[in-house]
């Protein structure tokens, strides 16, 4: 099953090491993983996609929040809460194809950012599902790069 | 005060309390073995690092204070790998302290350099690359914290050498933050009074004792409760000497050579109280079939123990001595004589044994006269294999701290050092480290520590010229097909003590056995015993890998 897992650390050297070792050391491949610092600069959050039995990603999550730089570990599988993605693609986009691509572009609510004389550059944020179905919208012209930040999440409501 | 970084570090250990370091110099600790030279810190130098590292380990083991090594750089260093990982799978406190190249050059390839803390991350509890002078001394406080709290564990700090001799205003920290790390040390009320409720509905529980029982030190509190409750013990290999095996209600140690009757208890047991252990594959044996009608209370101080391997229906996170003295109010006496009784028909009718009959030395025989002699005031420490296994069957444990063996990594060499390690912290007792001949090997190099500085450690060795217990097992599930076990060209251990300056004896007739152990024991100085043992004799009860612990061989049952 798809666990995302956030995790309050504090901002030191090796944290982020620790708790990739941990997970991979269980023989879990992550998904995606985004860091950033929050509203208080000594901690960060550390958003970590992973799919995998859930007994043992429970014991996971529990050696985490042993980790003595990790402050609170919160698994979002069975909470409310709001995910996004960020994407930036360059897509071709022949001429006479560009009004359909931004049509599609628009109905997703994503930004064209730069426009160049075969493509284009798209930037877009939501949920993972959001983001594959505009991209198998996209397929079809041609993707010649694609990047993205891996999933941010945060609890609905207060907390 | 304006201070070196070096001044800083010794300073700091001080405040720990800290009577002794045990290491090896080099190129990048230069700085701190000069503050060393003239600090009331005692430095022990080991003959390599790993058994400065078990040392440490087994002073604290023995003491229950935090243990301090010190290495060097680079293979200084990775010579305390094995030390590190050893005390981490035990749950023992030590700090670790390796010297570091110039900040600058981390990460050059310098001379010396290795990634330590990269090395040691998945083994340690944590660790710390010093970066800022300015950040020493509250590093050291929480090192020495972190080791010593909670779940115990090592702790290493990484100290480049350029911080060592740079100066700075000396800033002592007043206490410990850490806001990641709150070790939860009261049990949850609720869940206590559900345990007790169980426990006291109980017809045939079993309180099954780990490490746990050590670390909190509540071997008092234990005794109590299961009195009170009337409820019988049964230990691991971490939990020897926690619970007196001279009493009524102990079971031994359970497991996969642990008695059969701990077994059958704890196979047919309907609640199983487990306290600071963690359902260890060597005590389950096959998962499904390990006490398969029990409810299962367990009380641990690491949340993360809690159903790791086993589902637990009645967790209790918190520590131990806590909880028992709580969970004590809670719980009465029940006589519950069917269970009783049946335990008794287990005791009687397999008991631990062995054939004493003939003049070859048996290993038990050895181990039996080794207890007697010692009357109570000896620590043993163990090697790995059957001189360890036959040490935890055969030694009659009665006291916390007493009993100091490699459990979780099992590391073979680890005996020897942390004698010496517990001969420190325990001037007055008698400390034996029970070896194979295999194993003494590993670490016989700090021969020549114990003779320096006269650390009176008696080693008996029992000698079969196998690794012993590979052979058992290649013995009983590889055809007999002995592949590199034969220890052939294993040296004249009595020459060999000699050539260090330690006293040897060699044993090769059963009459022989105690007079010997006595003569060592009256001796003040480090002494090897070479007992020639049964090379054929093996370790029983014995559960074969991955079955079931009530289907033992070797048991009558």
């Amino acid at each position: 099953m798809r666990h995302v897992i956030s995790i309050l650390v504090e901002n030191k050297v090796g944290i982020l090491a620790r708790i990739t070792g941990l997970i991979s050391g269980r023989g879990f491949n992550i998904d995606s993983l985004a860091v950033g610092e929050t509203e208080n600069p000594a901690f960060s959050r550390i958003t970590i996609v992973v799919r995998g039995d859930d007994a043992i990603l429970e014991q996971v999550r529990k050696q985490i929040g042993k980790i003595i730089d990790v402050v609170k570990v919160i698994d979002f599988t069975t909470e409310e809460f709001i995910e996004r993605d960020l994407m930036l693609l360059k897509v071709n986009s022949p001429l006479g194809k560009r009004g359909e691509i931004i049509e599609i572009v628009t109905i997703f609510r994503g930004k064209i950012v730069d426009v160049g004389q075969k493509d284009l550059i798209i930037e877009i944020a939501g949920t993972e599902d959001k983001l594959e179905a505009m991209l198998s919208l996209l397929r079809p012209y041609g993707i010649k790069e694609l990047v993205r930040t891996g999933s941010i999440a945060i609890a609905r409501g207060t907390k | 005060m304006i201070k070196t970084g070096s001044q800083i570090l010794v300073d700091a250990l001080i405040r720990e309390g800290v009577e002794y370091v045990f290491g090896i110099p080099g190129g990048a600790v230069l700085p701190l073995f000069d503050v060393l030279f003239e600090s009331p810190i005692k430095f022990i130098l080991t003959r390599h690092e790993q058994g400065a590292g078990h040392a440490a380990d087994g002073y604290a083991r023995a003491t229950g204070k935090v243990g301090v090594c010190l290495a060097t750089s680079g293979p200084g260093a990775t010579n305390l790998a094995t030390a590190i990982a050893t005390a981490y799978m035990d749950s023992i406190p030590v700090v670790a302290i390796t010297g570091q190249v110039k900040t600058f050059l981390i990460g050059n390839d310098a001379f010396q350099e290795a990634d330590i803390i990269g090395i040691t991350r998945p083994i340690t509890k944590h660790s710390y690359l010093v970066k800022d002078i300015k950040d020493l001394a509250r590093i050291v406080k929480e090192s020495f914290y972190i080791a010593n709290t909670g779940r115990r564990g090592p702790v290493l700090i990484d100290l480049p050498v350029d911080i060592t001799m740079e100066k700075c205003e000396e800033i002592i920290p007043a206490e410990v933050n850490l806001p990641g790390y709150k070790p939860k040390y009261e049990g949850n009320i609720r869940q206590i009074k559900i345990a007790a409720e169980v426990i006291n509905n109980s017809k045939r529980p079993v309180v099954y004792t780990g490490g746990g029982i050590i670390a909190s030190d509540c071997s008092k509190e234990l005794l109590e409760f299961s009195e009170k409750g009337n409820l019988p013990v049964t230990t691991t290999l971490m939990g020897l000497g926690g619970f007196p095996e001279d009493h009524h209600l102990s079971l031994g140690m359970l497991g996969m050579h642990g008695t059969a009757y701990a077994n059958f208890a704890v196979t047919e047991s309907d609640v199983l109280i487990a306290i600071g252990a963690r359902f260890d594959d060597r005590i389950t044996g096959k998962i499904d079939e390990f006490a398969p009608d029990a409810k299962i209370i367990h009380i641990d101080i690491d949340p993360s123990s809690i159903s790791k391997s086993i589902e637990v229906d009645i967790p209790v996170v918190g520590d131990a001595k806590n909880i028992l003295k709580e969970l004590k109010k809670y719980i009465h006496f029940v006589e519950r004589r069917e269970w009783f009784d049946k335990i008794k028909h287990w005791k009687e009718k397999s008991p631990l044994s062995y054939n004493n009959n003939g003049n070859v030395i048996k290993p038990q025989y050895v181990i039996e006269q080794i207890c007697d002699v010692a009357r109570g005031n000896a620590i043993i420490t163990t090697e790995v294999g059957q001189n360890q296994m036959w040490a935890a069957q055969f030694f009659t444990f009665t006291k916390p701290r007493t009993f100091l063996s490699s459990g979780g990594l099992g590391t073979m060499g680890y005996g020897f050092p942390a004698a010496i390690g517990a001969q420190l912290g325990c001037p007055d007792k008698i400390v034996v480290d029970i070896a194979g001949d295999g194993s003494i090997q590993m670490n016989i190099q700090e021969l020549s520590t114990v003779v320096r500085l006269n650390i009176p450690v008696k080693i008996a060795i029992l000698n079969n010229g196998y690794l012993g217990m590979v052979r058992q097992w290649q013995e009983l599930f590889y055809n007999k097909r002995y592949s590199g076990v034969n220890l052939d060209g294993n040296p004249d251990f009595v020459k060999l003590a000699e050539a260090y300056g330690a006293k040897g004896f060699l044993v090769e007739k059963k009459e022989d056995v105690r007079p010997t152990i006595e003569k060592a024991f009256s001796l003040h100085g480090p002494v090897i015993m070479d007992f020639r043992i049964d090379p054929s004799e093996n370790v029983f009860p014995m559960v074969p890998a991955g079955q079931a612990i009530h289907r033992m061989i070797g048991t009558m049952a």
